[in-house]
C-alpha cells in the first residue's frame, strides 16, 4: 500500500496528462522509488491509477531499462559497456566490480547494498569509463576511483560526481 | 569562426537567462511573432538548407510543410532528446550549457505549425540537462516568451518534459510517439507518416534538439547567413561534433559543418593519443559505417561523407587506433543493438543474435571462409526488418567488410585475433 500523500500526487500527475497513460512512466518511477523495485502490488497501483489492466502496464515496465521487475540492492550500478567506453577501457572498470562486490552482472552483493547490471550508452563519451550508482554518474573511472566512489557510497555521502 | 549553437556558453556553467537575452536570445521570437507569418517562418527554415542533427538528415522545413494545416483537431511538436546512440553526447552539452536556443527554437516551430502544445523527450541519465530544461522554461514563461499569449500576441504555447526510463528505440520516431503516449514503445507502422497522424492521431513533427536550436539564428540572421557558416558550397550551417575514443581531447565542438575529419582530430582534439595511430573512425553514431585514413579529407557534411558510403548521422565521431581489433569493435556494436532491439519484427530479434554469434566465433578464433558470406547476407537480410534499426545495426558490419575484410579473414585464417581483446584503460 502507498501512502495517501504520495497516491494524491500521482492522481494529479494523471489528472494533468493529456491522456492519463502519458504519465505512466512518471508513475512507475514514483512507485519503484517508494518501493525499490516494481513489485506486483506497484504494478497493480500503477494500473488502478493509470485506467490500465496490469498486464498494460506489464507491457510498460519490462520494456523499460530503469523500471527494474525483480528485486534490486539498495542501489544499482550501471556500468556502459556501449563502444566509447570499450575504447577507454570500461571491461577493466566492470571486471573490478564484479570483484570488488563478489558478484557477476546482474547479480546483487550479498549485503544488498549494490546491484550490477552493464547498461547502454549514458552520453557521457567524452569522459568514458562512465558508470552511475543510483542517481549520481561518474565518469573517467580507474579501479582506484571506483574504490574510492564504493567506499564513500558505504559510509553513505557521494563521492563527488559528473558535473 | 561564427558559431550559433556554443556561442552563449559558459566554460563551467549554465549560461543564464539574462545573459542569454543580452546577447540577443529571444530577438528571433519577437522578430517573427511581430512581423514574419508563420509561412514565412518555414520558409526562412526551408531556404536555409537546415538538415536534421539527429542522424537521419531530413530536410528540416520540408518536414514542417508536410504537415496539413487545415485538419480540425490539435497539431504536435516533439523534440527528440532521447540521445542514446553510442558516442553521441552533444544534445546533453548543448543543454547543460544553454537550454534556451532549444525553448526559443522550439517557440518559432510551433508558430511556424500552429502548435499549441510541445514536448521534450528527455532520455534517462540526463536529469542535469532537464533540470536546467526546467528552470529554464519556467523563466520563459515568466518573461512571456511561453505560455498565454506570448509577446502579447494571440499565440499560445505550452512546452512539457517527458524523462524517460531508457531505452535506444525511444529515438525512433514513431516509437517515441508510442512512448509519449503511455504505450510500449514499438516503432509503428509508416505510412501514415508522423506528420499526417502520430501523437494521439495528430500531425506531428519530431525533431532533434540540435536542429531546433538552430532555428532562432536562421530566423534572425536568415538563411543566405545560415548557408554561408559551411565550409563546403553544398554545405548550410555548422554542426556540434562528438568524439571519443583514442584522440587526446575528447571534445564536443561546434564547427562549420564540411569541416574535414583531419581538421577535427588535428585541432580541437589534439590529434591521436600519444603514440597512437589513426586507423578508422565511425563518423556519425553507432549506427554509421568505418571511416578508414583515405577519408581524412573528407567533409564531414551529409552529401560528402555518404558518398563514400557512410553517414553524417548524429557527428558523434569515435575513433579507432592501430592495433585496436575493429571485429571486437563490430562485435561490441552488434552486442548493443542486439540487447536494445525491441522485439517486434522477426529480422531484427532473430538476424542480430545470429550475426552477433558469428562474429563471437571469429573473433575467439573459430571463424570458418564462409562466415563472410553468411555476414554479408545478413547486411542485406536485415534491411528487410520493421524499421530503420536493424539496417542502422548493419551499417558497421559492412563498413568493417568493406574496407577491413583481410583483418576479417585474418582472425579466420590464423584461428585467432591477431590483436588484443580489447583496448586497456588508457587515461
Amino acid at each position: 500500500m502507498i501512502p495517501d500523500h504520495l497516491k494524491k500526487s500521482l492522481e494529479s500527475r494523471v489528472a494533468s496528462a493529456v491522456s492519463a497513460r502519458e504519465a505512466a512512466v512518471d508513475v512507475m518511477k514514483e512507485l519503484q522509488s517508494h518501493y525499490g523495485w516494481l513489485t506486483d502490488e506497484a504494478v497493480g497501483e500503477a494500473a488502478e491509477l493509470l485506467g490500465l489492466s496490469r498486464l498494460q502496464v506489464d507491457e510498460l515496465a519490462t520494456f523499460y531499462e530503469m523500471i527494474y521487475r525483480r528485486p534490486v540492492g539498495n542501489k544499482v550500478i550501471h556500468v556502459c559497456d556501449s563502444i566509447s567506453c570499450w575504447c577507454a577501457g570500461y571491461k577493466a572498470i566492470i571486471g573490478h566490480l564484479q570483484t570488488r562486490l563478489d558478484v557477476e552482472p546482474g547479480g546483487t552483493s550479498a549485503d544488498g547494498k549494490f546491484t550490477l547490471i552493464p547498461c547502454c550508452c549514458m552520453g557521457r563519451c567524452g569522459d568514458g569509463p562512465v558508470m552511475s550508482v543510483g542517481a549520481d554518474i561518474y565518469d573517467n573511472l580507474t579501479p582506484e576511483r571506483v574504490d574510492r566512489i564504493l567506499d564513500a557510497e558505504r559510509q553513505g555521502k557521494a563521492e563527488a560526481s559528473a558535473k | 569562426m561564427n558559431q550559433l549553437l556554443f556561442k552563449h556558453n559558459r566554460p563551467d556553467r549554465s549560461v543564464t537567462f539574462a545573459e542569454y537575452c543580452s546577447e540577443g536570445g529571444f530577438e528571433a521570437l519577437r522578430k517573427a511573432v511581430s512581423g514574419m507569418s508563420p509561412g514565412e517562418v518555414q520558409q526562412a527554415v526551408i531556404d536555409s538548407g537546415l538538415r536534421g542533427r539527429g542522424g537521419a538528415g531530413f530536410p528540416t522545413g520540408k518536414k514542417w510543410s508536410f504537415v496539413p494545416r487545415d485538419l480540425p483537431g490539435p497539431r504536435w511538436l516533439i523534440c527528440n532528446c532521447d540521445e542514446m546512440e553510442p558516442g553521441t553526447y552533444k544534445d546533453r552539452v548543448l543543454l547543460e550549457h544553454n537550454p534556451y536556443s532549444l525553448i526559443e527554437g522550439m517557440t518559432l516551430a510551433c508558430y511556424a505549425l500552429g502548435v499549441r502544445h510541445a514536448f521534450i523527450f528527455i532520455r534517462r541519465g540526463y536529469e542535469k540537462a532537464a533540470e536546467n530544461l526546467t528552470r529554464a522554461l519556467a523563466e520563459a514563461k515568466e518573461a512571456g516568451f511561453l505560455g498565454e499569449r506570448i509577446l502579447g500576441s494571440d499565440i499560445s504555447v505550452d512546452l512539457d518534459l517527458h524523462l524517460s526510463a531508457g531505452r535506444y528505440i525511444c529515438g525512433e520516431e514513431t516509437a517515441l510517439i508510442n512512448a509519449l503516449e503511455g504505450k510500449r514503445p514499438n516503432p509503428r507502422s509508416k505510412p501514415p507518416f508522423p506528420a499526417i497522424k502520430g501523437l494521439w492521431g495528430g500531425p506531428t513533427v519530431v525533431n532533434n534538439v540540435e536542429t531546433l536550436a538552430n532555428v532562432p539564428a536562421i530566423v534572425a540572421n536568415g538563411a543566405t547567413w545560415f548557408k554561408g557558416l559551411a565550409r563546403n558550397p553544398e554545405g548550410a550551417g555548422t554542426k556540434l561534433f562528438c568524439v571519443s575514443g583514442a584522440v587526446k581531447n575528447r571534445v564536443c565542438v561546434e564547427l562549420p559543418i564540411g569541416t574535414t575529419l583531419r581538421e577535427i582530430i588535428d585541432g580541437p582534439c589534439g590529434g591521436m593519443l600519444p603514440g597512437k595511430t589513426y586507423k578508422a573512425c565511425i563518423p556519425g553514431g553507432a549506427s554509421t559505417q568505418f571511416l578508414t585514413a583515405a577519408h581524412l579529407d573528407v567533409p564531414m557534411d551529409y552529401e560528402p561523407v555518404a558518398k563514400v558510403g557512410s553517414r553524417l548521422g548524429s557527428g558523434a565521431i569515435i575513433v579507432f587506433e592501430e592495433g585496436c581489433c575493429l571485429v571486437a569493435a563490430t562485435l561490441n556494436l552488434i552486442t548493443f543493438f542486439t540487447r536494445e532491439s525491441c522485439g517486434w519484427c522477426t529480422p531484427c530479434r532473430e538476424g542480430l543474435p545470429f550475426v552477433k554469434e558469428i562474429l563471437e566465433r571469429i573473433e575467439a578464433g573459430a571463424g570458418e571462409e564462409q562466415d563472410i558470406g553468411i555476414l554479408r547476407e545478413h547486411v542485406k537480410y536485415l534491411s528487410y526488418s520493421f524499421c530503420a534499426f536493424a539496417p542502422g545495426a548493419m551499417a558497421p558490419l559492412e563498413g568493417l567488410l568493406n574496407h577491413f575484410e583481410d583483418e576479417v579473414r585474418e582472425h579466420i585464417l590464423k584461428r585467432k585475433c591477431p590483436f588484443k581483446d580489447a583496448p586497456p584503460l588508457t587515461r
